[in-house]
């Protein structure tokens, strides 16, 4: 393979990949140069759906950003709703009742589970197998009722408030959650006898798009996809935020680093997620929701700040820049997918399109975020 | 006028033939979608008549109706020709088809060489279609299509020379023939003649999915890489021969394994020989098909070429060598 | 050598399992709804687009017609407008209408809202071809369904 990439070959052309595509899973669109099949050049061309996220935080309240954040990566929006939340409570210096603190981990982990549902599902859809993405919406579809009647919303969640949640729980989210966790554990042997034992899967992801820990360093690759690659470097852990310390998880990490070490890894971290609710749900206190002091108009003073939360493509941050009114000066995005999509031009290379398709999957993408 | 007179039957046959083909195709396709449903826990088609059951008569007048685009910049004579190509060669295989003992429009002794001879042709409208639409996925899918057929055309080749010797004829008929009075008699289960006959079926079955482009071979439509692969630019009926062809020769495909070695039409309790044995078995045969499609991933284009090689094919030789030596040994031992 | 064969072994007993859940799930009973024929209850916190609330007694809007949803809203599709009549110390509502196509559903509209007047609608069976169908005259609809 490497001495195809690297021969001297004129015969090639170019692919346009996207923006309508099947396996780009939105409005990516990559530019392949090929040599018959195999890639010698990708480049990933974006902007697509860019819609100016930080542009719009410029011109709008603190508050008002709120639903902006739950439509970067729809996927998991709790997760990104959970991350500007935690950076305007740094600024403003809110504090969190520690029952809200709770349920924000319970929902984004749940989403987490739902995000890698997903992926698990359209994945193998690009890998050519339709059953397991149905039998994974399946069980998400529980996820998303159990959310809807938290949130209201199924999809593209507001439901973290400065200084707590929208509203509180009731009794039966926490019954209907255990009892998903619980179907959903019965449920993981399947997936691995469906697919992940499947000789064909294997002989697609063994040894295929190789992403080692210093190709991501380089681009700044996080999530998944570095944990795949052996580094196990995890925001929860690495700048513990929320009530994340007081919980017992692993930060499940494969060193091969190519495409079944990210997909193991993400099965991995569904257990992990079931863990980590149950232990929340055991811990829940009970109290206020809302903090009380939250004001009611945000006005963090001069400077600049910056959150972290690990969502289910790698660590997405939040920076701030206050000029001290109530509008941001700078409201700046650090999203997973865009750093791992990145690393696609430089892995791909000397690939065939199938396992392209195969390393482009695996680093689960999500186009809005990408875009913001 | 005598009925019997062979233009009239032939005319019959030929009309039959068309008709089973064409019926096949839209009822697979309804079939498909009904046991890809139940899989994934949905009904499928179910608004269009009872059970959906309408649903491939709608399908098809959506088809026809369909306005046919023929790109610029594309070999107008290929483009044209490709569709017939896939579709014909499958639609004459059926000519040699022992549906039961007399249901057969000719019973000619060249029958199984017949089969293989039309079955080479189909790459061929592969390889014009993806060739002929000036697409870059089509073109692709063409190429993967071409060294995908002929990786498979050998080992599956080498299994039915096993047959052949075996059997000491290429008249289909004759073969289903020496399969009767019970399973026992089937080929699959004729121990005394190759012990590894099991071996055998599972590298023919195989091998027919790869030739008739199905999942998880199916690289040559591959639409999470190549939108819809050498039929991208296809569209109305010109898609919708493609897509018969395809069905058609999946029954084929069936078809052949049920008469090599699943006894054609012959009862496995050796009682009432007759048609519907031979389409209980083959539809046996395409829901399993169907049940792969829904069930595996695809492979990849070096996946597929190294099962062919390195596996179906040193298998298939051993079993041809086996095969001989049984059919030489065996009389030794036993006079 | 022996590798290649416990490989092949191990991947047809791979395969063979999958065929075998697979064909297991076609008996199960299917899990999903036949959209048009029937409906899902929404929950009670379910996001609609907003509508107004009723004053009980009255049977008129809660709405005190204070612009706070205006105000708070993220992209401005809240059009509240008020008359003071003669006599009255308090605004009554004459003109509230959502503009549901820029609209997201945030809830900070009902949030801000200090008298409760309004709150989501559990609506969603939303569809249409024209744009001027998602203008919705919140009054008028409070009205109509009086």
């Amino acid at each position: 393979m490497s001495v195809l990439a690297s021969s001297d070959c004129k015969e090639t052309f170019v692919l346009n990949l996207g923006p309508q595509h099947p396996a780009t899973h939105g409005v990516l669109r990559v530019k392949l140069t090929m040599d018959g099949e195999y890639i010698r050049h990708a480049e990933p061309v974006l902007g697509y759906i860019h819609r100016m996220h930080e542009k719009m935080g410029e011109n709008r309240t603190w508050a008002q950003f709120m639903p902006n954040t739950g439509r970067l990566d729809y996927l998991s929006a709790l997760s990104y709703n959970h991350g500007y939340v935690l950076a305007v409570e740094r600024a403003a210096g809110i504090a969190v009742p520690e029952r809200a603190e709770y349920i924000r981990v319970i929902t984004v982990e749940l989403n987490r589970i739902s995000s890698h549902l997903v992926w698990f599902g359209a994945f193998i859809l690009d890998l050519g197998g339709f059953t397991p993405l149905l039998y994974a919406f399946d069980d998400r579809e529980i996820i998303l009722d159990l959310l809807q009647a938290v949130t209201g919303s199924r999809l593209t969640y507001c439901y973290f408030r400065f200084g707590g949640v929208y509203n509180d729980i009731e009794p039966d989210f926490i019954t209907g959650t255990l009892a998903f966790i619980k179907r959903l554990r019965e449920r993981m042997p399947m997936y691995h006898n469906l697919v992940t034992k499947n000789i064909i899967l294997i002989k697609r992801l063994k040894d295929i798009g190789f992403v080692p820990a210093e190709m991501c360093r380089k681009y700044g690759a996080t999530g998944p996809v570095l944990r795949g690659a052996g580094v196990g470097y995890d925001v929860r852990r690495a700048e513990p935020y929320s009530v994340y310390p007081e919980l017992d998880f692993d930060i499940p990490t494969y060193p091969e680093g190519d495409c079944m070490a990210r997909y193991m890894v993400r099965l991995d971290e569904i257990e992990q997620s079931m863990r980590i609710i149950e232990q929340a749900c055991a811990k829940l206190p009970d109290g206020p929701v809302m903090a009380e002091k939250a004001p009611k108009i945000i006005k963090p003073a001069k400077g600049d700040y910056y959150a972290a939360v690990e969502a289910a493509r790698g660590s997405f941050g939040v920076r701030l820049v206050s000029d001290g009114t109530t509008t941001p000066y700078r409201l700046k995005l650090r999203s997973p997918s865009y750093s791992n999509l990145s690393l696609f031009g430089e892995a791909s290379r000397g690939m065939l399109l199938p396992d392209a398709l195969a390393l482009m999957g695996s680093l689960d993408l999500v186009i809005p975020e990408i875009d913001r | 006028m005598n009925l019997h007179s062979e233009p009239i039957r032939l005319l019959a046959f030929l009309v039959g033939i068309i008709a089973f083909a064409a019926l096949n195709a839209a009822y697979l396709v309804w079939l498909e979608r009904k046991v890809a449903g139940h899989v994934q826990r949905r009904i499928g088609p179910k608004e269009v008549g009872p059970f959906g059951l309408l649903q491939p008569l709608v399908d098809g007048i959506k088809l026809m109706t369909k306005q046919v685009l023929i790109p610029d910049n594309i070999d107008p004579i290929l483009f044209r020709l490709a569709p017939p190509l896939l579709l014909i060669p499958a639609v004459m295989s059926f000519v040699t088809i022992p549906f039961s003992e007399t249901l057969v429009a000719r019973d000619i002794n060249l029958g199984l060489l017949m089969i293989f001879a039309f079955a080479s042709i189909n790459v061929l409208g592969i390889l014009l279609g993806g060739w002929g639409s000036n697409n870059k996925y089509a073109v692709i899918a063409a190429a993967r299509g071409v060294s995908q057929n002929v990786a498979y055309e050998i080992p599956m080749l080498i299994t039915v020379i096993t047959m052949v010797m075996i059997t000491h004829t290429l008249n289909l008929n004759e073969i289903v023939r020496q399969q009767g009075g019970g399973i026992f008699n089937w080929y699959i289960f004729r121990w005394s003649a190759n012990p590894l006959m099991l071996i055998s079926f599972l590298i023919f079955f195989t091998c027919s999915l790869a030739e008739t482009n199905r999942a998880p071979f199916d690289l040559g439509e591959a639409e999470s890489e190549l939108v819809a692969g050498y039929h991208t630019e296809y569209s109305g009926m010109g898609f919708g021969i493609f897509f018969m062809g395809e069905y058609a020769n999946i029954v084929i495909g069936c078809s052949l394994a049920t008469i090599l070695f699943l006894g054609g039409w012959q009862c496995p309790f050796g009682l009432w020989p007759g048609v519907h044995w031979f389409l209980i078995k083959l539809y046996i045969l395409i829901f399993t098909v169907i049940l792969i499609r829904w069930t595996f991933p695809r492979t990849t284009i070096y996946g597929l070429l190294n099962l062919s090689w390195k596996v179906l094919i040193p298998f298939a030789l051993f079993n041809l060598i086996l095969t001989g030596a049984m059919i030489k040994i065996w009389p030794m031992i036993f006079p | 050598m022996s590798g290649y064969f416990a490989e092949i072994f191990s991947g047809a007993k791979s395969l063979a399992s999958g065929m075998g859940i697979t064909f297991r799930y076609m008996f199960k009973p299917v899990v999903t709804v036949q959209y048009p024929h029937a409906t899902l209850k929404m929950p009670e916190r379910y996001r609609g687009h907003i509508e107004l609330v009723k004053d009980p007694e009255s049977g008129e809007p809660k709405c005190i017609v204070c612009g706070m949803c205006q105000r708070a809203c993220p992209s401005g599709c809240i059009t509240v407008a008020g008359d003071k009549l003669e006599g009255e110390k308090k605004k009554v509502l004459s003109k509230y209408v959502l503009n549901f196509t820029t609209c997201s559903l945030c809830g900070s509209c009902v949030e801000s809202c200090k008298p409760g007047a309004i709150q989501f609608s559990r609506e969603y069976n939303l569809a249409s071809t024209r744009k001027e169908d998602y203008t919705i005259d919140l009054l008028q609809r409070l009205r109509e369904q009086r």
